[in-house]
């Protein structure tokens, strides 16, 4: 081990090297081993042997600042393990795990089960590594990027399918132009400080005046960037074409996954280098809440498509966890990190009843799609009723908890305008994930259509989505205590 | 045993739920039996609350403490006083009598509905005996989906618009107040240094009028819409109409007090000088008033036999929020016992227009005439129930409706003289139905030959009129039960309104010497 590259070093970059050692290999493997699609299952065992492997270095990261307290930095400061870190990369391990689970027979009914789709899912899973634990903008910038372009791949998985490719051409030329903007908006805070380390760059912005225009200049794209990134309105074009297009399993992962990265960046850069600078930046985080509930919530009503609700739904929760910035307190911040746990659980939960609805000769994404569930498939119809009310936020689930954060923030920082309109949403949104529980539980089937074929990686990820919605509403404690430690400084 | 005892009464309806689930769904009737046996055993176990209820003690009894998430302050904190104690019966004896009157009407998916019921058993019991404010609100809007699916499956025609108008009135009520419920507990934190929503130690804080009078309305829109108070009552016509018989039943006998309620245990002494601030209470009494005669007048034009019923809950909710509003010891214990009694009369109001329809299969008032000759053992129960909404003394109605206007006369009697308007109203729309469908000839051929009360729902009746003319003709034990924790109440508005420097409103002072007299 050199100076160039030590002990902690490694230490620190250990998982994302076993993430991207792994992806690789299984796009080898595909050759190589498992000619026959049939066999190709098996690369499912691939990833969840790696991410195995992945999980006990996170493991002893975890032990490691347990034990020794602080957080550890690497590679002169560009990259830094600490708690907050490491609960997102728990976050989008389980994530990349139960897409994955879901995953094969999905692609196996469609006849698009490639090898590869395993690889990219470990690859991106290994660019949002850096997202989370970059505190660097070039480090950050090449982990946003290795995360988009595995997804612009696996958003356009179905070859054959006109809808998945227009949707990948979409999402790539938006997100092209959202990371242009933003590498804008980094190369002029590089410009400011001199510095891409992000602590160099906070005391820079720190003694200037917020409404110097070059800062400013750099604070709108570099917001503007991220907004894109999270799908916050008005930046939210691309979101519901890429989700109805992408196959299912990917629009979960891209729901969950790319959006907890995006917001772990945000969080960092917002609450962390850029907090001197807040009073400049703060209309904008504003604005952009309101705005994304609004649009959000308005256009998810008259949706007949349930990706597409779910769509628009997600960038109503953007805006939701959006207000705990807006508050900026650790309430507030507490209140993100529980938000986008609970988001992640009771989302993928709903994806994943979508997904089992996919059979042959049936897209299964039509609300119509969900009709009479409740005789059909009951166990599937009182899940995805727990996800429903947990996205509703009614207790006693999840997302209640959630929502509680956020309002409790505002509360206390005195945004009472903001909670009410939040509050009032609620509602809305509660019209239209009970539209779907109306179609599952109260109208009938139009025509008798084929039983659901379950695989057991369906039900394994059922029951730890289910699960962890219900524990989280009901034993609320150890997960919010959770959220706490890894906010505190 | 003793110690646990509201947490059996709590969890009892769950756990037949649990056993429940595991029941094949083609075993209707062994369903059937198990969710009455649950609701029966639910209604069992919470009679000890009643023999062992001490009604000398001040302050809660049969008191459960539990951290349940330190780290938001967040207790499983559960407790009764007379007033919660005679909700929480109200709730088991309504809910047994609702599961037991849907054993014929129900015939599919019986095994979910069944255990939405149960479901919904918990929620209002949990309701009524949290003295933690976040665990209120939980069970408050544990109560939202149950309901949601009780009218929307098994509703009438436009069950999926009532439903969902049932659901999201409520359910913005219930987050707007949970804006309120957050102001007081970062208030404690400021002052106390310390999180809790525990509503004793809410009690304590000091709050600036100006902020009360913020919290006060939020918790108003909540509670308001669920009691319904006029404007807010627009969703309680369909939601009523549209149900089914049994959900009818639960909604106007228990759901409706969770408003009601939520005034009397969180408004009231959470927030004393907004609830005797002089505005405050105009507003909400000219509310009462307008809801009382309103209902009334719209029950006159009805149609629909169920609507009528369902408008007329307006009318005597109406009255109930009168009397909490009148802020003395009269108005407040005649509202909790008026809203016992409209749990047993318009329940049984309900439970009648239920057994015709099953019958008839129409609501339409003109359909009927002279039932009385065909169901003579009908007509008297009706006769009964109608006697004992419309206020006739010897029945309960009439104990309530007398209590909370000797209470609104105490404070003004401008308001009594309006509310007796309602009474008479009430007596003039009850008599013209019971006219109009069971006296006279019977004109329509399909009435002829319908058969009358058959043993299960005497069965379901018979408790109901004991009860009422034991109300009626002994109200004592339920002063009795009561007196101790609305005298705390009375005397705590009282007490803030005389601490405050803000000259005191009129209304107000005499509210407050009411006590003192």
């Amino acid at each position: 081990m050199s100076a160039f590259y030590t002990a902690t070093d490694h230490f620190v970059l250990l998982p994302a090297i076993l993430l991207a050692l792994f992806g690789c290999a299984t796009l080898l493997f595909d050759f190589w081993v498992f000619p026959d699609p049939k066999q190709r299952r098996w690369l499912l065992l691939f990833l969840v042997i790696g991410e195995a492997f992945t999980a006990v270095a996170f493991w002893r990261q975890q032990a490691f600042l347990g034990s020794h307290g602080g957080d550890l930095s690497a590679f002169h400061g560009a990259l830094v393990i600490d708690k907050y870190a490491l609960f997102f990369h728990w976050i989008f391990l389980i994530t990349t795990v139960i897409v994955g689970l879901i995953s094969y027979r999905y692609f196996e009914v469609r006849e698009e089960h490639h090898g590869e789709y395993y690889g990219l899912l470990m690859l991106a899973q290994c660019g949002m590594y850096f997202l989370a634990s970059g505190t660097e903008l070039v480090s950050i910038f090449v982990g946003l990027e290795t995360m988009a372009i595995s997804f612009y791949i696996l958003v356009g998985f179905l070859r054959a399918d006109q809808r998945s490719n227009e949707a990948a051409l979409k999402y790539l030329l938006l997100g092209a132009f959202s990371s242009g903007f933003l590498a804008y908006g980094f190369s002029l805070l590089y410009g400011l400080a001199g510095s891409t380390r992000l602590r160099d760059i906070m005391a820079a912005v720190s003694g200037r005046d917020p409404w110097d225009p070059i800062l400013f200049l750099a604070l709108v794209t570099t917001t503007v960037g991220l907004l894109f990134k999270i799908s916050a309105a008005p930046f939210h074009m691309w979101a519901p074409d890429a989700y109805e297009g992408a196959p299912t399993v990917v629009t979960a992962y891209l729901a969950v996954g790319s959006k907890a990265a995006s917001f772990a960046l945000l969080i960092r850069l917002f609450a962390g280098a850029l907090g001197p600078v807040r009073e400049a930046w703060l209309p904008l985080i504003i604005g952009a809440s309101v705005l994304s509930m609004t649009i959000g919530n308005l256009a998810a009503v008259t949706q007949t498509n349930t990706k597409r609700l779910l769509a628009y739904s997600s960038i109503n929760h953007a805006g939701y966890i959006l207000l705990g910035l807006v508050a900026g307190n650790s309430t507030g911040l507490q209140g993100m990190l529980v938000y986008i746990m609970v988001y992640a659980f009771m989302n993928l939960g709903a994806f994943l009843v979508i997904t089992a609805l996919n059979r042959k000769g049936i897209a299964g994404e039509d609300i119509n799609d969900l009709r009479g569930l409740m005789q059909k498939a009951p166990g599937h119809a009182i899940w995805m009723l727990i996800f429903l009310v947990s996205l509703a936020g009614i207790p006693p689930t999840a997302g209640f908890f959630g929502k509680y954060y956020i309002f409790r923030a505002l509360v206390e920082t005195g945004h009472y305008t903001l909670a009410a309109i939040a509050a009032i949403y609620v509602a809305v949104a509660a019209y239209y994930y009970f539209r779907l529980v109306k179609a599952m539980f109260i109208e009938k089937e139009d025509t008798e259509t084929p039983p659901l074929e379950v695989s057991l990686g369906t039900r394994l990820a059922l029951g730890i989505t289910g699960a962890a919605t219900l524990a989280i509403g009901i034993f609320p404690e150890p997960f919010l205590r959770l959220a706490q430690m890894s906010v505190s400084r | 045993m003793q110690e646990h005892l509201l947490s059996i009464v709590l969890f009892t309806p769950l756990a037949g739920l649990l056993v429940l689930l595991f029941i094949p769904g083609t075993q209707k009737n062994l369903i059937r039996w198990w969710a009455n046996l649950s609701a029966a055993a639910g209604f069992l176990v919470s009679l000890p609350l009643l023999f062992s209820f001490d009604r000398a003690k001040d302050g809660y009894q049969f008191v459960e403490r539990f951290d349940w998430i330190p780290s938001l302050g967040v207790q499983y904190l559960v407790g009764i006083d007379g007033i919660s104690l005679l909700m929480v019966l109200l709730t088991t004896v309504m809910g047994m009598l609702a599961i037991f009157s849907s054993w014929q009407s129900i015939d599919t998916r019986v095994k979910e509905y069944y255990a939405m019921f149960l479901l919904q058993q918990v929620g209002m019991i949990g309701v009524f005996i949290s003295l933690d404010f976040l665990l209120f609100y939980i069970f408050w809007e544990l109560v939202l989906v149950p309901m949601y699916f009780i009218i929307g499956v098994w509703g009438g025609p436009r069950k999926l618009y009532a439903a969902i108008k049932f659901f999201l009135y409520t359910l913005v009520g219930g987050v707007l107040m949970l804006l309120g419920i957050l102001t007081l507990y970062f208030q404690y934190h400021q002052q106390f240094g310390r999180y809790t929503f525990e509503i004793t130690e809410l009690m304590k804080l000091h709050l600036p009028l100006g902020l009360q009078q913020w919290v006060f309305w939020s918790f108003f829109i909540g509670f308001a819409i669920k009691v319904p108070m006029f404007p807010f009552h627009t969703w309680l016509p369909d939601a009523h109409t549209e149900a089914p018989t049994a959900g009818s039943v639960i909604l106007a006998a228990v759901l409706l007090k969770m408003g009601t309620y939520g005034f009397i245990r969180f408004s009231l002494p959470l927030l004393p000088n907004a609830s005797a601030d002089r505005t405050i209470v105009t507003v909400l009494v000219v509310l009462s008033l307008v809801g009382i005669l309103y209902g009334a007048l719209v029950s006159l034009m009805q149609q629909d036999w169920k609507k009528l019923v369902a408008y007329s809950s307006v009318s005597h909710l109406g009255f109930c929020t009168l009397g909490i509003f009148s802020l003395n010891q009269a108005g407040l214990s005649g509202s909790v016992i008026q809203q016992i009694n409209h749990g047993i009369s318009t329940g049984m109001l309900f439970l009648i227009v239920g057994v015709i329809y099953e019958r008839r299969h129409t609501r339409e008032i003109k359909e009927y005439g002279g039932l009385a000759h065909v169901m003579p053992n009908y007509a008297i129960v009706f006769a009964i129930a109608m006697l004992s909404s419309a206020g006739l003394p010897l029945l309960n109605g009439f104990v309530g409706e007398f209590t909370i206007l000797q209470g609104a006369f105490d404070a003004n009697k401008t308001w009594a003289a309006f509310a007796v308007l309602g009474v008479i109203f009430g007596a003039a729309y009850l008599l013209w139905l019971y006219q109009r469908t069971m006296l006279g000839d019977v004109t329509n051929e399909k009435n002829k030959g319908l058969p009358d009360l058959n043993w299960r729902e005497w069965a379901v009746f018979l408790p109901l009129i004991a009860w009422a003319i034991a109300i009626g003709i002994y109200p004592k034990p339920y002063f009795d039960i009561l007196e101790k924790p609305v005298q705390a109440i009375v005397l705590r508005v009282h007490q803030a309104q005389n601490a405050s420097v803000a000259p005191a409103g009129g209304t107000a002072t005499r509210a407050a010497l009411e006590v003192s007299r």
